[in-house]
């Protein structure tokens, strides 16, 4: 095509066009990577009476791995987050599967919708909501003890258990979506191939289907991974204090010693847990699949 | 086998699932209308003593207001930032187009907390008081990405010749990018405002790491849930809840309406 006579006149002067970009560039570098990049520069000052030193140290690195109580929440975040990473996608796949293979096409979207609506719970609220159903007088003990089949109520609340059970919840609902969103892709004339060649729905399912579905299952446990792991509110009420995650360790640093280097050794190691993550899982990760 | 039969345990299944998915929910909205000191069983009601309760405590209808507001400033000045990005990516196509996308994106991959510490850090730095200013830039940081994303998904090439015929026919840019542009991607500018704003008014780490005397909603709720299990929480959960899903109803009608269910 011709240059139109408009873009000829642009050759010269302001080029707004080419300009458009940058508030968002600008605001995105000065809002978000400088204060990552003060952070690492915070991490190496030190804290001298309680004031911000810029006298460079790696006291705050050595001192968080030689604690055990520092180096113990990254474990237990770890531990926690790869227990819901892990029992979200054995309860999500199926629940995908029946939306994308059993449920008729045109209701699909409507239960796809009911599904996930309770995403937009009020965030803060929701580790709340399963205080209500599991704390001792909570609704799941009371309908335990009317029917019998305990006496006692059971200690639910306030332990890992909990806290892995209100994630378990919220990431159901987005691996489903994720999950689905990827099975909806795959062409049924493959699996009908499949069967015509001889494999069993066992052998289809095994070596067609779930191979296809792994980019949807990889992004959704990536996102899963990084939303979890940084997640304050959830082991704040639901764990009670049995233990401390990382991002309670790194709001106990803010709120009660505001010993920012300490808190941003702890955000950065956080960081290269979540970007080694995405390397181990970047094979799988093709966002555009999704 | 009969198709009930063989239906029978994915049916069994997806009904277990929307029971475990609902259950919260439901108790928090039910026992929001309790009669009595605890949202517990057995309920006694409905009552609304405890919306009446929650209506009339100032703190959080303070903290109302001020999340209302920070989550339409954030989420004008996010779409605003988008929309230009989006164009300028869309219509020119730029030199490190890869480059500039991977910046926009970045904040997605970092938790909500990591940033907050950055920019309370940055804030203790440069000497700036905390305050509602800088959880709305907060959010404005988290939101772009999403919101760049969704209008960009939707510019489309003929939105390049329509601004070419419009500058063709005189049109300058303030004027191409007003009165054609933004008409037309009206519906995922709208979808995106919706969007941002739900995500603001419902994100507590970055408010309560970054306000001090005046502060937002969740902020709040998150200091009435120290006095234990009371049906006010439940209320103003129950608030919260109703008002991200009618924000966010809105923008899902509105995009389905303007470019019809995309498969």
């Amino acid at each position: 095509m011709s240059p139109s006579s408009a873009q000829m006149k642009r050759r010269a002067g302001f080029d707004f066009t080419r300009w458009a970009i940058h508030p968002a560039l600008i605001f995105t570098v000065v809002f978000f990577a400088l204060p990552l990049t003060a952070m690492v520069v915070v991490s190496f000052w030190q804290r001298v009476y309680g004031k911000l030193t810029a006298t460079w140290t790696l006291a705050n690195y050595s001192k968080f791995f030689a604690k055990d109580y520092l180096l113990d929440a990254l474990l237990n975040s770890i531990e926690v987050t790869l227990a819901t990473t892990a029992i979200s996608i054995l309860l999500a796949y199926p629940l995908a599967y029946i939306l994308a293979y059993r449920i008729p096409a045109h209701w699909q979207r409507f239960v796809l919708i009911l599904t996930v609506l309770p995403f937009w719970t009020a965030y803060v609220v929701r580790s709340y909501s399963w205080l209500l159903v599991i704390s001792e007088k909570g609704i799941l003990n009371v309908m335990l003890m009317d029917i019998g089949l305990i006496n006692e109520p059971l200690a639910m609340s306030y332990s890992r258990g909990a806290t892995v059970l209100g994630f378990v919840h919220f990431f159901t609902m987005l691996l489903t979506l994720t999950i689905y969103a990827n099975l909806v892709q795959i062409k049924s004339s493959y699996r009908k191939a499949a069967a015509d060649l001889g494999a069993s729905p066992l052998q289809v399912f095994l070596r067609i289907t779930l191979p296809l579905s792994l980019p949807g299952v990889a992004v959704g446990a990536f996102i899963t991974f990084v939303i979890c792991i940084g997640d304050y509110i959830t082991p704040q009420i639901l764990g009670g204090g049995t233990e401390v995650l990382i991002p309670q360790a790194i709001m106990l640093q803010v709120s009660r010693a505001a010993n920012f280097p300490m808190a941003s050794v702890m955000s950065i190691t956080l960081m290269v847990v979540v970007v080694a993550v995405y390397f181990i899982s970047a094979k799988h990760l093709k966002m555009e699949r999704v | 086998m009969p198709a009930w039969i063989k239906n029978a345990p994915a049916a069994a299944y997806l009904i277990a699932a929307l029971v475990f998915i609902y259950l919260p929910v439901v108790v928090l909205v039910v026992f929001s209308f309790q009669d009595g000191l605890l949202p517990v069983p057995p309920f006694n009601g409905p009552s609304l003593q405890w919306y009446e309760k929650m209506f009339a405590n100032e703190r959080l209808m303070d903290s109302l207001l001020n999340s209302v507001v920070v989550a339409i400033s954030s989420a004008l000045v996010t779409t605003v930032l988008g929309f230009l990005a989006a164009y300028g990516m869309a219509r020119r196509k730029p030199r490190f187009a890869g480059s500039i996308r991977f910046v926009l994106m970045a904040p997605l991959t970092v938790s909500y907390l990591i940033i907050g510490i950055g920019l309370l850090i940055t804030l203790n730095i440069v000497g700036i008081p905390k305050s509602l200013f800088a959880v709305g830039i907060g959010h404005v940081v988290i939101n772009l990405p999403l919101c760049f994303a969704i209008i960009y998904s939707q510019f489309g090439d003929h939105l390049r010749n329509i601004d070419w015929a419009a500058r063709d026919l005189g049109a300058g840019d303030f004027h191409t990018l007003t009165r054609v542009i933004a008409p037309i991607m009206k519906p995922s500018l709208f979808a995106s405002f919706c969007l941002s704003a739900t995500l603001s008014w419902d994100e507590f780490i970055i408010a309560f790491l970054l306000s001090r005397f005046e502060v937002t909603m969740p902020v709040i709720i998150f200091e009435m849930l120290r006095a234990g299990l009371t049906p006010e929480v439940n209320a103003a959960g129950t608030m919260v809840f109703a008002i991200s899903m009618v924000t966010v109803g809105i923008a899902a009608v509105v995009m389905v309406l303007n470019y019809g269910v995309k498969k």
